[in-house]
């Protein structure tokens, strides 16, 4: 199949021809869909417990100084066990997986897919397409909790939130929507890999509740394999700390935490284990400013959009391929 | 390109497709030209899908050339999709929206600005007769519909060429019958269609020539007549059904007459070189017989589709 440069030569006219109406079409579908509805209420039932909760604790801080309005998210009431943000570190995959399981399968068992590509575009115009359309009802669902979050704060705390909080709460938004991304992308190469909707829909949520539930217990497992030897230094300890990260990383969702954790946590110093020189003048609890917390999580937040680029580049590249033939 | 004339739409040429090793198209040459409708026929697996796809650009061919409307498929495959309407086999239009919507978002890929396209989505349904559901949604829609619905998006389209693959399959009778109508209106457009279909008096009805389709090659191209002489062997057949005289005596003196049989009760089967019907009747009255029926016996495309495959069977 060559590079991408030798394709273009080969092929005219442009890969992004249609993607407009492709877009358009997907994202009214989306917006007007029954299944929209259910992710909505899914969210908001999962959502306003733990935002509840927390104003209500909050209501009783007095201090101006203590980003209120960034512990809504993260403060873990003791009546319901879980934050906001974790809740929505589940919550996001599956809403991802809701919106792109079926996306290409569905145009072929629909027969509507020969149908649409004898039209004067590329393929590449209908996936990406596709894939902003779930991507922008993803970002419009979540920048509506997102107001609806910061208007209760507003409301129920009586206080504006900060600069600076408003800007770590659009750095989570962003955050939040790459990590979307991923698991959008991951559903829809699923949706190009297999023809049946419910495989490729019990696919993407295996792969889901492995990064959620296995990954932990076999990352732990494979580093206790590899500590097998003797640890001598500190050195020796943290190449095994490093491991671990390195290992747990790979799930897209401990990126999203840990890049949630500097944003929304400003007195995070770091994400791994710290040093006894690193402490040094530091002053503790005291917050970073948010261009230091932007630059711990770089390579999180890197992380997330390359692996959505990269999934997504797969599904590309196997939709390419297939014949399109019912 | 440039030896490409101004009435060939579509030029194939060695045209060939591999699956692995299994040549699906092998080396198939073709002219279609500008409104005529060419029929594609042959048995499931005979690469008359796979040769539709190459030609719109959605399968990548393994060898040879198609050329359509002046432009290669592989390398312009946009330009060539917007000169040429596709209605595939079984066609999907998106359940949940109204025949316009559907429209619609097929004139939004093509381009078209918003007005026109609402004039011409008006006209496409009026022209198969769908003009009072267009509000409706398509899951209401029985198959025939749909392949009407599909018919609208290429009379939309104004597209030069049209590629109906299996149009009339699952249709009942009637369906078929309007449905057909619609392929011929599309002619009389100057639209140059290709339909692939099994009902094979059905294509011989409305398709100018044929090609049939054998293990990826094309075994037999050519008019129905053309064919039936091919096959069938030479000759213009008619039935004649007469009393009161010796008919095979009283027709063996016409010129051009070959052959004449019996065919059951007071009727001949008599073929003829030409067009012999006018000199037997003549024939007849002026030998004092009574003429109660004088009927063209046309070749039928069925007939030389089973002797074909019957004598490629024992060729085999």
């Amino acid at each position: 199949m060559g590079s991408r440069a030798s394709l273009a030569l080969r092929r005219q006219g442009s890969p992004f021809t249609g993607i407009g109406p492709v877009l358009v079409k997907e994202l009214a579908d989306h917006l007007s869909s029954v299944r929209m509805l259910v992710l909505t209420l899914f969210v908001i039932a999962f959502g306003a417990f733990p935002v509840a909760s927390s104003l209500q604790t909050l209501r009783t801080v007095v201090d101006p100084n203590s980003f209120l309005f960034l512990r809504i998210f993260t403060l873990e009431p003791e009546q319901v066990g879980i934050s906001f943000v974790a809740a929505l570190n589940f919550i996001i995959p599956l809403m991802a997986i809701g919106l792109g399981f079926d996306s290409v399968n569905s145009e072929f068992n629909r027969r509507t897919l020969s149908r649409v590509l004898s039209q004067p575009i590329y393929r590449d115009a209908l996936l990406m397409g596709k894939f902003l359309a779930g991507l922008a009802t993803f970002a419009v669902v979540l920048v509506a909790l997102w107001l609806m979050v910061f208007g209760a704060g507003l409301l129920l705390l009586g206080v504006p939130p900060r600069g600076v909080e408003v800007a770590r709460g659009v750095g989570f938004l962003v955050v939040a929507i790459a990590y979307g991304g991923i698991w959008l992308a991951i559903s829809m190469l699923f949706s190009v890999l297999l023809r049946s909707p419910a495989t490729s829909a019990l696919c993407a949520l295996g792969l889901w509740l492995f990064f959620l539930l296995l990954w932990p217990q076999l990352a732990s497992a494979i580093v206790s394999g590899a500590a097998a030897g003797e640890i001598r230094s500190v050195e020796d300890y943290a190449a095994l700390q490093d491991l671990a990260m390195g290992l747990m990383r790979l799930s897209p969702g401990t990126l999203f935490s840990e890049a949630v954790l500097a944003l929304l946590s400003p007195e995070t110093r770091t994400l791994g284990p710290m040093l006894p020189a690193q402490m040094r003048g530091a002053i503790l609890g005291a917050p970073l400013p948010f261009d230091q917390s932007l630059l711990l999580i770089w390579p999180q937040i890197t992380g997330l959009i390359a692996g959505m680029i990269v999934v997504f580049a797969a599904a590309y590249v196997v939709f390419q391929r297939q014949e399109v033939r019912a | 390109m440039a030896d490409i004339s101004s009435d060939t739409v579509i030029k194939a040429r060695g045209l060939t497709k591999l699956y692995g090793r299994h040549r699906a198209v092998d080396a198939i040459d073709f002219d279609i030209r500008r409104g005529e409708i060419f029929g594609v026929l042959g048995p499931n697996g005979a690469g008359k899908t796979t040769t539709i796809l190459m030609m719109l650009g959605l399968t990548e061919r393994s060898g040879g050339s198609v050329d359509v409307l002046g432009f290669d498929p592989v390398r312009q495959p946009l330009e060539v999709k917007r000169r040429v309407g596709y209605l595939p086999d079984a066609v999907g239009f998106y359940d949940h929206l109204t025949a316009r919507q559907n429209l619609r978002y097929t004139a939004r890929l093509l381009g078209l600005p918003r007005r026109e396209a609402e004039t011409r989505i008006v006209d496409a349904m009026e022209s198969v007769k769908l003009a009072d559901v267009l509000d409706n949604r398509v899951s209401t829609f029985s198959r025939g519909m749909r392949q009407r619905l599909g018919i609208a998006e290429i009379v939309m389209k104004r597209a030069e060429v049209a590629i109906l693959d299996e149009p009339t399959s699952g249709l009942d009778p009637h369906s078929t019958f309007e449905l057909l109508e619609m392929i011929r209106g599309l002619k009389r457009a100057g639209v140059a269609v290709l339909l692939s279909s099994h009902l094979l008096d059905r294509v011989q009805s409305v398709c100018d020539r044929v090609a049939l389709f054998n293990e990826g090659r094309i075994a037999l191209m050519g008019t129905v007549v053309e064919l039936a002489n091919l096959v069938l062997g030479a000759g213009h057949p008619i039935l004649v059904e007469a009393a009161g005289l010796d008919i095979a005596g009283t027709l063996y003196g016409i010129e051009g007459v070959q052959s004449v049989v019996p065919e059951g009760e007071g009727a001949w089967r008599v073929v003829a070189d030409r067009d012999v019907r006018a000199a037997v009747a003549h024939r007849i009255v002026a030998s004092g017989g009574a003429l109660t029926r004088l009927a063209d016996l046309q070749p039928s495309l069925e007939e030389v589709y089973t002797r074909y495959f019957e004598e490629a069977r024992h060729a085999a």
